[in-house]
């Protein structure tokens, strides 16, 4: 192609990725870095139905005097990334110095919000991405060995939870895992302890998060191994057969490298999906147990008082996080097309 | 805060209770006004008959459209910082005003009083540091509810204090009446937190350090609201950690709890005849709000409920607005439908039985909830700490000491400490 085709071509997506990646990645960049201004607080006095008592409010027209002075807002630097609530560095010093041994050590600084939040995230994502994909490759290879007559149905089924809207699925979910749910009252038959609860226990918690992602996302990874299949020699497959190698063999080295392009792609999709793990938290009312970085976003900006420049610099934590750990798979994505092209 | 389940819900599935007014028939108390009023405010029945009768002010010269949803705090502030402001006015609680003074969006309404408002009583009038800033309608706490039937059956009088409310949970679960007889709003979050609240404060706590913005719970009675919060707990659904007014007003209506500390504005709810069997919701009866270890301020906060005016709209608007909201919490509101909707602080108001818990606390000597300019961050840092100490992840003193950590973390970021 032409580079004046090219460019042409690219310009329109070019544009929209400018204007909705770039730029808002920049915004939150510099939100991160700026905080509002020192508050002039003056002591009032307040009179409400239930009588008169002293107080302080903002003094709006000191603090006006302030904001026209630097309408951006004070730069502050790094000083949110490395605050308490976030990456918490002093703090973590400190624990390095007092902590008895290595347990303690971990223990209490994921008892620190941000750490608190990022060890579910992490623990979440290496879990559910290569859970949802074996699931998925197995119900791929199950579907693929049915008689084309069930195919349909059993492809319809087998793609409901990833029609459930997920906020719906994991509410119902949510119900059922309740004490008085089907499931909660069948797992406490089961461990029988009547005082069981999913929702009041943490480990079962997460637990519970996982199973949803991995029921959640099996189907995507289903669909696209099920079509990958279709593309598997038909030759390579028969002359492995004529070998003598068994079902398993054939799959080991036949189809699993096949599919091995598509693995490298869901695995990418997947991680950056479950690194933003958010609405099961929700749906779960999980929040006691188990926080994601998004989930951390959401409460930072939920609240009474919106913690604006504290929700960025989560965000380009979280945009860095997923950056790291996508890089591997990048790496050998561009070694591969590197090799192709050689 | 945490987020409430139906609130996004509500939120994510079906939009929000959008009523636009058109133009009705002109009501001739509303007199000589012309221009926009548009009010947000929370969704529940005394509202909707605060904004019906505000809309009874529309006519060819006067819209009046208002939108009503639990979600009502995430948009007020950006609805009202636009200039002209998209909300001529907010229904607001005593936390919610502060982000709007806060912000600085909603005007000192002095002038409008002494042009509009002369025949609203004084008590009505919310002042900041000398100038009206809201207009209060109604009152709101939480206080004891209890199933008398179930404390007949072991011949208790209503608790007084929470020793005694633990001493009777001990008895109904001990006579096999209910395995869980404590219910409570304890869900992570801002429930969670403003039950620390209730608790500390009736312990003589003080959140910040005498007049600054310094946060103080790391202290013996913050160990003790602690204490006992678990001990409730104890006595509570494993799951109330999950457990917001709304699914506490379930467990209710279901029969499972027979004793808590409910908000007065939901207690309507338990007592109809929806929802539940006879057995519960006749039984159903509202006391004081407890104390604690012989203490004399009970462990609840009172609320107000009131109106605003925004500051970023144009004069006219501001006049429309004021004549249309004072039009819908006059005394004319009230009737046998509208009594018992609410504890109402306007002229005329009967209490329903309902509505005696309210009253009662309002007589029992309990604290207002503080309305200060950084009250909502220690609210929030409480209410996802205490969750941490109850589900067994951290000990009374570290929890208090993250509590305080994370507020001043957040307030040096908002520029509340330095």
């Amino acid at each position: 192609m032409k580079h004046k085709t090219f460019l042409w071509f690219f310009l329109p997506s070019g544009m929209a990725m400018f204007l909705f990646i770039a730029m808002p990645i920049v915004s939150v960049l510099t939100q991160s870095v700026y905080a509002p201004h020192e508050q002039v607080i003056r002591e009032v006095e307040n009179c409400t139905l239930f009588g008169c008592s002293k107080a302080t409010q903002i003094d709006q027209e000191a603090t006006r005097a302030l904001r026209d002075a630097e309408p951006m807002g004070r730069f502050v630097g790094p000083s949110i990334y490395t605050d308490r609530n976030h990456l918490a560095f002093a703090e973590i010093a400190g624990i390095w110095r007092n902590a008895s041994g290595l347990g303690d050590f971990f223990g209490q600084v994921t008892n620190l919000p941000f750490y608190d939040a990022l060890s579910f995230t992490l623990t979440y994502t290496a879990l559910v991405t290569p859970l949802s994909l074996a699931f998925g490759l197995i119900i791929a290879l199950a579907v693929n060995a049915l008689p084309q007559l069930f195919r349909g149905p059993v492809i319809f089924v087998s793609l409901l939870p990833m029609i459930v809207t997920p906020l719906v699925g994991a509410l119902i979910l949510f119900w059922m895992i309740d004490a008085r749910g089907v499931l909660g009252a069948a797992l406490q038959a089961l461990a029988g302890d009547p005082g069981l609860s999913i929702k009041a226990s943490t480990p079962l918690m997460w637990t519970m998060l996982i199973v949803y992602g991995v029921w959640s996302s099996a189907p995507f990874a289903f669909v696209i191994y099920y079509a990958g299949l279709q593309t598997v020699p038909g030759d390579t497959l028969e002359s492995a057969m004529i070998d003598g190698a068994s079902r398993w063999e054939r799959i080991r080295y036949v189809i699993l490298p096949h599919l091995l392009p598509l693995t490298t792609f869901m695995a990418l999709i997947k991680i950056m999906d479950n690194f933003r793990v958010f609405e099961p938290i929700v749906s779960f009312s999980a929040g006691a147990h188990a926080k994601s970085l998004s989930y951390f976003i959401y409460s930072d900006l939920g609240g009474e008082t919106r913690l604006l420049s504290s929700a960025a610099a989560t965000s380009v934590l979280t945009i860095a996080g997923i950056i790291v750990l996508i890089s591997p798979v990048l790496v050998r994505t561009w070694h591969a097309f590197g090799r192709v092209r050689a | 805060m945490t987020i409430s389940l139906k609130r996004l819900f509500q939120s994510a599935l079906f939009s929000s209770s959008l009523l636009a007014l058109s133009a009705g028939a002109a009501s001739a108390s509303c007199g000589d006004i012309a221009g926009r009023v548009s009010v947000v405010g929370n969704e529940f029945p005394a509202i909707h008959t605060v904004t019906k009768a505000a809309a009874t002010c529309a006519n060819d010269k006067v819209t009046v459209k208002a939108n009503l949803t639990a979600d009502h705090q995430k948009i007020n502030l950006p609805g009202m910082q636009g200039n002209p402001a998209e909300y001529t006015s907010a229904i607001i609680a005593t936390s919610s005003i502060t982000p709007l003074l806060n912000g600085n969006v909603i005007r000192p309404l002095d002038d409008l009083v002494a042009k509009f408002g002369q025949d609203i009583p004084k008590r009505q009038l919310i002042t900041v540091n000398g100038k009206v800033v809201a207009v209060a309608f109604m009152a709101n706490a939480q206080h004891l509810v209890y199933r008398d039937d179930v404390l007949k059956k072991i011949g208790m009088e209503p608790p007084k204090t929470y020793e005694q409310l633990l001493e009777a949970a001990e008895k109904i679960r001990a006579a096999g009446i209910m395995k869980n007889p404590v219910g409570g709003a304890y869900a992570t979050g801002y429930n969670l937190g403003l039950e620390f609240i209730n608790i500390y404060m009736a312990l003589g706590g003080e959140l910040f350090k005498d007049g600054t913005p310094t946060a103080s719970v790391k202290n013996g009675q913050g160990v003790a609201a602690l204490e006992l919060m678990k001990k409730l707990t104890g006595y509570m659904n494993p799951d109330f950690l999950t457990h917001d007014s709304n699914a506490t007003a379930a467990e209710w209506e279901a029969g499972n709890v027979a004793l808590m500390n409910f908000w007065g504005s939901r207690t309507g709810v338990l007592m109809d005849k929806q929802g539940s069997t006879p057995e519960v919701y006749e039984n159903t009866k509202v006391g004081a709000p407890m104390t604690i270890g012989g203490g004399k301020i009970p462990a609840t906060t009172l609320w107000w409920d009131g109106w605003t005016v925004a500051r970023n709209i144009p004069d006219a608007d501001a006049a429309a607005t004021f004549v249309a909201m004072k039009t819908g919490t006059s005394p004319a509101i009230l009737n046998d439908a509208t009594m018992g909707q609410a504890v109402w602080m306007i002229e005329g108001y009967k209490p329903a039985p309902v509505n005696q818990g309210v009253m009662l606390t309002m007589e029992s000597g309990a604290k207002p909830y503080p309305m200060l300019p950084y009250m909502g961050l220690l609210h929030a840092a409480i209410g996802e700490n205490v969750a941490r100490y109850l589900s067994g992840k951290a000990d009374a003193q570290t929890t208090l000491a993250d509590i305080e950590a994370a507020y001043t973390a957040a307030a040096k970021e908002k520029g509340f400490l330095k």
